[in-house]
């Protein structure tokens, strides 16, 4: 067997279904016995576009994301697509073709120091040098992805050890495959103590609230952490790392928290006295300034990354270990301890004092305004099939999505939390539907966003993913335009970009969507109605938007979550 | 500079690593990136040749200790990580160096380099060149004995450190 087969074998292996990639010289060998293989290959049109679908199948299907490019440019463009990925612990593997073994180091034709580059920017890589080694490595690579905290892991793969022409290709197959890492030992258990101080902590708070981040999601803890909240009856907060963790419909929810949060999710965080941290980092999107963050609050911090324990916030328990794990132990303690008496009544009518003054608020629409764009998120939720997959862009249509939309399934919410990549949706959104093909797919997108990736459009028509894309589009790349705004003084500095050019609706017919143009708010249900009536092709409905419209609530950059700025309709309630 | 002071702020890592090309690129990125101090670094294979030994003198004000150590666990390559407590390890290092000593002042030098138990390796018309190992505290002050002479070279290795041998060992 030559080290191309056995490559291609390994990813088999490993249950590989779907490999996302875009061939080339270096990567050229192992495309050959592709063809003969059970994966389907699904060919982008770049590759950043290959390792954003990689993303959002593996958060759409908890398996892990599989790409495949070539060296140099081919390696260089998915980098932003893995750093995307190592932020937000999404499992993936990617194999990137190298120069031969003999010419690195030689500035090679499309040679890039690939594991140098990618070394800050994934868990792990490899650079492999003998075919013999080539089956060890890819169940090493896909262990190190899916297990512990997840990330990506990328393998990168001289031509001549895969090239059945040359001699260094040769290697002989075996089933029995050992790993060989010593150093890699993720530790999943719990601490029994610390689970029990947490509980006796649990049990004494008058004011607690469950701080629920991305790690929920990647346990598979969401029903235990339902569990954990009905039986103690405390709040929850989801990260938007998280959305979808705990049912929003829920009474114990309280939705997102943080730098674009709602009031109640924001000010029950600072005001607590026990935030009980389950798979979350305490990024600084969450913890506003972080001296005036939560002052009153013990914290209880579970994690399975050790190095996210006291990282940020200082955790008065610390337990590493996986969440499910920990929760089940947590709830385990409460059954047999008992849940405490701590008198909580007057916190549950603070919080709901607060929903009911503080709810998510937007200005009704007026005639001869463009479209309401938080209007446009109600009406697709409302319009779409419940267990709708939302994969979002990056900018105030994503917190609008993330506000406005009620997620109250699981792996229902894909977006960019950590690095925040512009472009990520409509790639994310293949992804989730190629892994998930029976669900409805929505891509919510900006026209800045868009602009960026709306050419995995063609990969989706093509290869058959038909995905829907909400086009938000406010002529301007409007996180920014707020920014200025609102702290620049109204100078707006290079933000400005059409409504007109590109012709959306043009651009998307050219590349076999159906495709909609929405004004009037009349029209937004008929056309989400007939977009979600269409399965044979892609659909996109350029909505047109507010441009002047903001993201409420804000914390400013700098602010502390009590400075949290409301919405103008609400600025002069008591808080 | 007086590197294992009261104050601690430098502390000890003994990192056992797999012998694999890019490994010592993973730990020095991983510190440049997290802004982490490197006071110094030393390399030897061990006694294993599937591991390396790196002992690394973090300087705790550019991060707590604590941070260090579990991301320098993180990477995948790293098998082992001892943390050695100034006052409980020992540690030891080796200067060469080329000083001027004009045939009127190398007795004096002699003296000096005899009291500090350094060597002599060679005797040039002008300049000779010595070597001490010892304590990088003594090190030090070896070094500042010197200046006045005249260095003219002076290579340090960084230091290598064990934990003390408790008595009964
Ligand atoms: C690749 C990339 N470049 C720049 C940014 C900075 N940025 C954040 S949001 C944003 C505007 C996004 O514009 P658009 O897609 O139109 O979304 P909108 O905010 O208008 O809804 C920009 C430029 C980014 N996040 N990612
Ligand atoms: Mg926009």
């Amino acid at each position: 067997m030559d080290g191309g087969q056995a490559l291609i074998r390994a990813l088999e292996n490993e249950g590989v279904d779907l490999l996302f990639g875009l061939p080339g010289g270096a990567i050229l060998p192992v495309y050959d016995p592709l063809i003969d293989s059970s994966i389907r290959h699904v060919l982008v049109r770049h590759e950043q576009g290959a390792g954003h679908m990689a993303s959002g199948y593996a958060h759409a299907t908890g398996r892990p994301g599989v790409m495949m490019v070539t060296s140099g440019p081919g390696a260089t463009n998915v980098v932003t697509a893995l750093c995307d990925a190592h932020l937000d612990s999404v499992p993936m593997v990617c194999i990137t073709g190298q120069v031969p073994v003999g010419a690195i180091g030689t500035d090679a034709f499309q040679e890039c120091d690939t594991t140098g580059i990618t070394m800050s920017v994934t868990k792990h890589n490899f650079l492999v040098t003998e075919a013999q080694d080539i089956p060890r490595v890819v169940k090493e690579a896909f262990h190190i992805a899916t297990t512990g905290r997840p990330g990506p892991v990328l393998v990168d793969i001289p031509k001549d050890i895969v090239d059945p022409g040359n001699p260094a290709s040769a290697m002989e197959w075996s089933d029995d495959i050992e790993m060989d890492l010593p150093g890699y030992d993720p530790d999943t258990g719990v601490d029994a103590s610390d689970i029990a101080t947490a509980a006796d902590m649990i049990r004494s708070a008058e004011r607690p609230v469950l701080y629920v981040g991305g790690g929920i999601l990647k346990a598979r803890a969401a029903e235990v952490l339902r569990q954990l909240a009905e039986l103690t009856g405390i709040h929850v907060v989801t990260t938007l790392m998280a959305r979808g963790a705990f049912p929003d419909s829920h009474d114990l929810c309280l939705g997102m928290p943080g730098m674009h949060g709602n009031f109640t999710a924001v000010t029950a965080m600072q005001e607590a006295d026990l935030l009980v941290a389950l798979g979350a980092r305490f990024d600084d999107r969450v913890t506003g300034r972080l001296d005036g963050f939560a002052p009153d609050a013990r914290v209880v911090h579970v994690d399975i990354d050790s190095a996210e324990l006291g990282k940020v916030r200082r955790a008065d328990v610390a337990i590493q270990g996986d969440c499910r794990v920990a929760i089940e132990a947590l709830i385990a303690d409460l059954q047999a301890n008992g849940l405490g008496d701590a008198d909580r009544g007057a916190w549950r009518s603070r919080i709901s004092g607060w929903q009911e003054r503080f709810p998510l608020a937007y200005e009704a629409w007026e005639p001869g305004q463009a479209l309401k764009p938080q209007y446009v998120i109600e009406r697709l939720r409302d319009l779409s099939p419940d267990d709708t997959i939302v994969a979002s862009g990056v900018g105030q249509h994503q917190m609008w999505a993330s506000q406005y939309w009620r997620f109250d399934h699981p792996y229902t919410w894909i977006n960019s939390g950590g690095l925040g990549t512009m472009g990520y949706s409509i790639p994310a959104a293949i992804g989730a539907k190629a892994g998930m093909p029976d669900r409805t797919v929505w891509a919510v997108d900006g026209d800045g966003c868009f602009q960026m990736t709306a050419q995995e459009l063609v990969t989706a028509t093509v290869e058959g993913f038909p995905i829907k894309v909400a086009l938000f589009n406010n002529s301007y790349l409007g996180m920014v335009r707020q920014w200025q705004e609102m702290f620049y003084d109204e100078r707006y500095s290079e933000v400005f970009l059409s409504k007109d050019v590109p012709d959306y609706k043009m651009w998307a017919q050219s590349m076999g969507c159906e495709a909609m143009r929405v004004d009037d708010p009349d029209e937004i249900d008929d056309a989400i109605t007939k977009a979600n009536g269409i399965d044979d092709r892609p659909v996109v409905i350029d909505f047109r938007v507010m441009a002047e419209e903001k993201v409420y609530p804000m914390v400013p950059a700098g602010a502390t979550n009590s400075d949290l700025v409301v919405p103008p309709s609400q600025a002069d309630l008591s808080r | 500079m007086n590197v294992a002071g009261p104050d601690y702020r430098y502390h000890t890592l003994v990192v056992t690593v797999e012998n694999k090309s890019g490994v010592l690129a993973r730990v020095a990125g991983l510190f440049a990136r997290r802004g982490f101090n490197i006071e110094s670094l030393a390399v030897a294979p061990t006694d294993d040749d599937r591991f390396s030994r790196l002992t690394i003198v973090v300087d705790l004000e550019s991060a707590p200790l604590e941070q260090v150590v579990k991301q320098l666990d993180k990477l995948v390559n790293v098998v082992e990580i001892r943390e050695l407590h100034p006052g409980s390890a020992v540690e030891r290092e080796l200067m060469i160096v080329t000083v001027e000593a004009e045939p009127d002042r190398r007795d004096e030098l002699v003296e000096q380099l005899d009291r500090a138990g350094g060597k002599v390796l060679s005797v040039g018309a002008d300049r000779m060149m010595l070597s001490l190992v010892g304590p990088p505290k003594r090190i030090d002050e070896f070094e500042d004995l010197l200046r006045p002479f005249g260095i003219v070279e002076l290579q340090r290795t960084g230091r290598v450190a064990l934990p003390v041998l408790d008595e009964d060992a």
